[in-house]
């Protein structure tokens, strides 16, 4: 018997009872457009991950230890020294920018309200190492940089409590900060994590509030690309070390954090996550294998009769075993076709909604492995759960058969 | 028309029983459904079988039809020893050499009559199966009703599309398993008029049944009691079939 009639005879069957195939194949259906579904949303929380955060991939960020040093001694403070030193691309080829920060808490006032900001002194590149954008207003010159001018860009939560909310009332205003009176000349956008800070120029940060001549508090150092972090982290350490006198890396009184290796682990955190709910959603492409299982017997034990017959006139074991399977395979198939459709035209409607409802979120992607990967899958278990209500068929002999009723 | 072309010379044995004993054991008790039994039958001729229920008939049906093996004994179909064959080798025996009618005419449902037809050619491996299928349909006067499913179809026209399944591979033999037993008069006419004449065209054909009308169109009748043979005799005076 070939294939070609194998499937006219499934299909033939499949139709005949046409609500209990619908049925049976619910199980795979509801699996399989899980899988699509939820791959699409981790994927695409990835992608809004990684596209919030990918640009600050090729970072590695300095800071002096807090506390002790292991081994005894005080840490030596970071310092414009540093700075210089690893700005030199003859000491450090695969560095690329090198931004110093310093960092303090003041208090912000405005109209008798107050805010208490993070103050982050630093070079007019601050805001694009940092992977910021202004909301509105525009960032300080290198001149008023040079020239420590009282400007600041600050950050929504102060916004939010010093203005209502209302950026753009704040742009030229003068607020107080510590004992100093600064323009306020733009404002960042949220990102989540750093919208408590004061921006302003890093002489005028250390003139006017944090003090200090030339210690940072920390160097952000970008690589000239994200494959460059690993080497730009040595040439931190070979210059950095030189210039602390540190001749045991277990006893550096800094430490250099490649953001990369944050967001590998975040990434792979992720990933670990949409596997994990893919294999909940699994659970059901099981169940729905059980049910074809489950129906196939009951197809098989229906049909005696029928099987009784096609042995009678020459049907051999093999034939039966082959109408069999292709009929359970069908039925998982179809149930894996139509849950492409339903997970991928979900996917997709999410893909338009998700940007609209929640920006950061990150907008789903159908997944093609996803789609192939449940197919199959689905294919398999319909082989399988044919497998033995086949045999079963297969086996009968013939007098037996033909004499059910 | 379709002819008994691979038919064995007239006269030739299409059967051979030798000894054949089939015993079923149920738990502890040994049933003898055939004992010893010795037949032959010549390629051609037209046999009806008979015996009451219990009489080893329905074992014999099974035997002769190779859906059964025999215990003991040997069986010979068209020459070939069939008592040692495997499952698909009996199968391969079915399909090729025998054609089934059965009493409850055993199409398969919600399956065309011509689909039906098809099916042993399906098994067979045999191309052009839709025009051999119609010929045989149109051979047993169902030439109109090709596409009817089986519960379209009154008793005696299921049984006529049964014929035609049997015939389409050109069987050497026909076994007719109480063929009219669940049809009226007229249809048992009918269906007889057309064993007859595939036996007329040189097919072998053999009736399993109880009822005397129909062993009266045999040329030869065997009786069976108690899983043996009590009368073997040659029917001069057979009714002859209304043209």
């Amino acid at each position: 018997m070939n294939l070609a009639e194998a499937f006219t005879i499934a299909m033939r069957s499949l139709r005949a009872n046409r609500l209990r195939s619908a049925l049976t194949t619910l199980g795979i259906v509801i699996g399989v457009s899980a899988v699509i579904i939820l791959v699409g949303l981790g994927n695409g929380i990835k992608a809004g991950f990684n596209t919030q955060f990918g640009a600050l991939g090729n970072q590695v960020i300095i800071t002096k230890i807090n506390g002790s040093v292991p081994g005894g001694g005080a840490a030596k403070e970071l310092k414009d020294s540093d700075v210089t030193a690893l700005s030199n691309p003859a000491q450090a080829p695969n560095i690329g920018n090198v931004t110093p920060v310093v960092g303090g808490s003041e208090l912000v006032s405005y109209n008798q309200r107050q805010f208490r900001a993070a103050v982050q002194g630093s070079t007019p590149g601050y805001l694009s190492v940092m992977n910021r954008e202004l909301v509105v207003g525009s960032m300080y010159t290198p001149e008023q940089a040079k020239s420590n001018a009282r400007v600041v860009v600050l950050g929504p939560n102060a916004i939010a409590t010093l203005f209502d909310g209302n950026a753009g009332e704040a742009v030229g205003k003068t607020v107080r900060i510590g004992r100093g009176f600064f323009d306020v000349i733009g404002v960042v956008k949220a990102n989540g994590q750093q919208d408590d800070a004061a921006i302003m120029p890093l002489g005028a940060a250390r003139a006017f509030l944090i003090g200090g001549n030339d210690t940072v508090s920390q160097i952000v150092v970008q690589a000239g690309t994200v494959n460059q972090v690993p080497q730009a982290q040595q040439e931190i350490y070979k210059v950095l070390d030189s210039r602390h006198l540190i001749r045991d890396p277990a006893k550096r009184d800094y430490q250099a954090t490649a953001l990369q290796s944050l967001l590998d682990q975040a990434n792979q955190f992720l990933t670990f996550l949409t596997l994990f709910t893919v294999a909940v959603a699994a659970i059901s492409l099981i169940v729905g294998g059980i049910g074809v299982a489950n129906i196939m017997l009951v197809s098989v034990t229906e049909r005696t009769r029928e099987i009784g017959i096609r042995k009678a006139i020459g049907a051999r074991r093999s034939a039966i075993m082959k109408q069999f399977l292709i009929e359970s395979t069908m039925l998982a198939g179809i149930g894996g076709f139509v849950g492409i459709l339903i997970g991928t035209a979900i996917t997709v409607a999410a893909q338009v909604i998700i940007p609209k409802v929640a920006p950061d979120f990150g907008a789903p992607t159908v997944s093609i492995g996803a789609v192939a990967l449940s197919f199959a899958v689905s294919l398999l278990i319909g082989l399988i759960a044919g497998g033995f209500p086949a045999n079963r068929a297969a086996r009968l002999q013939p007098i037996e058969a033909l004499r059910y009723q | 028309m379709l002819g008994g072309g691979q038919n064995p010379q007239p006269g030739g044995k299409m059967i051979e029983l030798d000894s054949v004993t089939k015993i079923y054991k149920m738990g502890d008790i040994e049933l003898r459904a055939l004992n010893n039994v010795s037949l032959s039958i010549a390629a051609g001729d037209l046999v009806a079988i008979m015996g009451a229920s219990g009489s080893g008939k329905s074992t014999m049906m099974n035997i002769l039809g190779c859906l059964d093996v025999p215990t003991e004994g040997v069986y010979r179909l068209d020459g070939v020893d069939v008592g040692d064959l495997k499952d698909n080798a009996l199968a391969e025996i079915r399909n090729r050499k025998i054609g089934f009618v059965f009493q409850s005419f055993n199409l398969i449902p919600r399956t065309s009559a011509v689909r039906n037809v098809e099916l042993p050619m399906v098994y067979a491996g045999i191309g052009n199966r839709r025009g051999k299928a119609v010929e045989a349909l149109e051979r047993v006067g169902l030439g109109g009703r090709v596409k009817h499913m089986p519960n379209e179809l009154s008793g005696g026209q299921q049984q006529r599309v049964a014929i035609a399944r049997a015939i389409v591979t050109d069987p050497v033999m026909i076994l007719a398993d109480e063929p009219t037993g669940n049809l009226d008069s007229a249809s048992t006419t009918e269906i007889m008029k057309l064993l007859v004449e595939l036996n007329d065209t040189g097919r072998t054909v053999i009736l399993i049944t109880h009822e005397n009308d129909v062993a009266q169109f045999a040329k030869r009748v065997v009786t069976l009691r108690d899983g043996e043979i009590v009368s073997d005799e040659v029917q001069h005076n057979r009714t002859v079939v209304p043209q």
